[in-house]
């Protein structure tokens, strides 16, 4: 089912779900985590030969490949780690802080 | 139902686990999962009899300890199933945690607890501590007198549990040894009665319903709504208060035994009451009948329904009573007194009512309470409705060294 959750934060106690259960099955991709992140990875891609080990090490599926390639890091999910920028063999990623960035953190 | 020709329901001499394991049998719920622990060992080993002969549709779980017991009833109940437990003491505190998660998670369990103390000394023998120390989990919990009362208020457990405006889990208490392994009499219902009583479990959202997956047991998220979640696990046994009467009620309309949040004797006109929980209950009821005869207005009243605490039937059976005193088998060190002598000290500040009040901490560890301990009690407060001082500190009854 759909779980129109847009007044969640004005809900009284008999509102929500009897045990805190989540009704709407695969709803976590609408749980933003990037605001955690202090550090944003950033890719060269010069340097980057698509080997694709920070996908496969991303532990929150961030990073984003198509057609068998790295386009792009998903931010709005990406916990700012650094497993990418620590496992990459080339360093062709590395760490910036938020404050860098425009709406950054 | 009449006891003498009433051959359907013939008394049975039974011992408080039979009984309670009969009560189990006839409800034979989906899942028991549990661990044996003594004064408890019974009531599981029966159950489990009950399967190997194929007379319960039941699916045991035999698990490795009481916290893997109370986490597989999470499941089984969060998965739909009627499940049922059963503890005591070090078990009851071995499940502790997960108490708490079967209560938020609003799991519909029905368990029975058979009152034995905590360690240490190590003491396998009668006490409410294990009980007591799980009033805050957010669990039903109902105290017993005797076998019959442990037999009816398994039945109960269900109706209440499963109810719309409750789904909150229930625990049943009764004392260890001196009910869960003497034998005492039952009369039973017939096992049509018991699936009438409890009709057919409801269902609710759950996790084996593939059709519309879902989410249990969640984190509750940085920003979460835990408290709308408390609040609302509150209101639910502000709810069960109604909900457990109107069970007691039906309950009665079938048996003839009449239960209610609070069993008064002799209070319509009493000047001295006291109050007790579980099996002690007799011993008070005997001196209050011989207070009686020699013209003191004595009163009993027994605990029966503890959480949610009906605060103001309480006030009202106290109205007028000049000196009330609270007998508690089980102790919380530093505080104002035993648990159900706080939990009586703040419904009666609530509702105004100004009785002197005195706190008997009796028969832990097992500890005997004898006819004589009670009347030492009784006559403080005799003492006290003519006008002496009662004391401020715990007033230990059968203590040695005294």
């Amino acid at each position: 089912m759909t779980w129109d959750i847009k007044d969640i934060q004005k809900w009284s106690p008999e509102e929500h779900e009897l045990g805190a259960v989540i009704p709407e099955a695969g709803n976590a991709t609408l749980y933003k985590t990037g605001g955690w992140r202090s550090e944003r990875p950033v890719r060269d891609e010069e340097k980057c030969t698509q080997c694709l080990f920070c996908y496969f090490y991303c532990p929150d599926t961030a990073v984003l490949v198509e057609d068998g390639k790295v386009v792009a890091f998903d931010y709005d999910h990406c916990k700012g780690c650094g497993v990418c920028a620590t496992e990459c063999p080339v360093d062709a990623i590395t760490m910036h802080p938020e404050t860098e960035f425009e709406g950054g953190c | 139902m009449s006891a003498t020709t009433d051959t359907q329901h013939l008394i049975q001499a039974v011992t408080g686990n039979q009984a309670v394991a009969m009560a189990m049998k006839q409800i034979d719920p989906d899942v028991v999962a549990a661990y044996p622990i003594t004064p408890q060992t019974d009531v599981v080993q029966e159950f489990a009899e009950y399967v190997a002969a194929g007379s319960v549709k039941a699916n045991f779980v035999t698990v490795e300890s009481e916290h893997s017991a109370m986490s597989a009833c999470i499941g089984s109940a969060s998965a739909g199933a009627r499940t049922m437990t059963a503890t005591s003491s070090a078990g009851f505190a071995l499940m502790w945690e997960m108490l708490y998660i079967a209560a938020s998670m609003r799991c519909p369990i029905v368990m029975t607890t058979v009152n034995r103390a905590l360690s240490g000394p190590i003491n396998i023998h009668c006490d409410h501590s294990d009980s007591m120390g799980g009033r805050d989990s957010g669990w039903v919990q109902i105290y017993n007198e005797d076998a019959q009362e442990a037999y009816d208020a398994t039945i109960m457990g269900f109706p209440i549990a499963e109810h719309a405006d409750v789904r909150l889990p229930v625990m049943n208490m009764y004392d260890g040894f001196i009910i869960s392994g003497a034998i005492g009499p039952l009369q039973a219902l017939t096992d049509d009665e018991v699936k009438a009583f409890i009709g057919d479990a409801p269902t609710y959202p759950n996790l084996l319903n593939t059709d519309e997956p879902m989410t249990f047991g969640p984190f509750d998220g940085l920003h979460g709504f835990y408290f709308e979640h408390k609040i609302a696990q509150q209101r639910a046994m502000d709810r069960a208060l109604n909900v457990i009467q109107g069970v007691y009620d039906r309950f009665a309309a079938v048996t003839g035994r009449q239960y209610n949040h609070l069993m008064t004797y002799c209070m319509e006109d009493a000047d001295i009451a006291m109050v007790v929980a579980n099996s002690a209950a007799g011993n008070a009821r005997i001196v209050a009948d011989q207070l009686r005869a020699e013209g003191v207005k004595a009163g009993v009243i027994k605990l029966r329904t503890f959480r949610p605490f009906p605060t103001a039937e309480y006030a009202k059976a106290l109205a007028n009573v000049k000196a009330v005193g609270v007998m508690d088998r089980a102790d919380s060190f530093g505080g104002v007194g035993g648990p159900l002598y706080m939990e009586l000290l703040s419904a009666l500040y609530q509702y105004d009512i100004r009785a002197k009040t005195a706190n008997f901490i009796y028969g832990l560890g097992g500890r005997d309470i004898f006819p004589q301990d009670v009347e030492t009690g009784f006559r403080l407060l005799q003492a006290a409705a003519e006008g002496a001082d009662l004391p401020k500190s715990r007033v230990y009854l059968n203590m040695k060294g005294a």
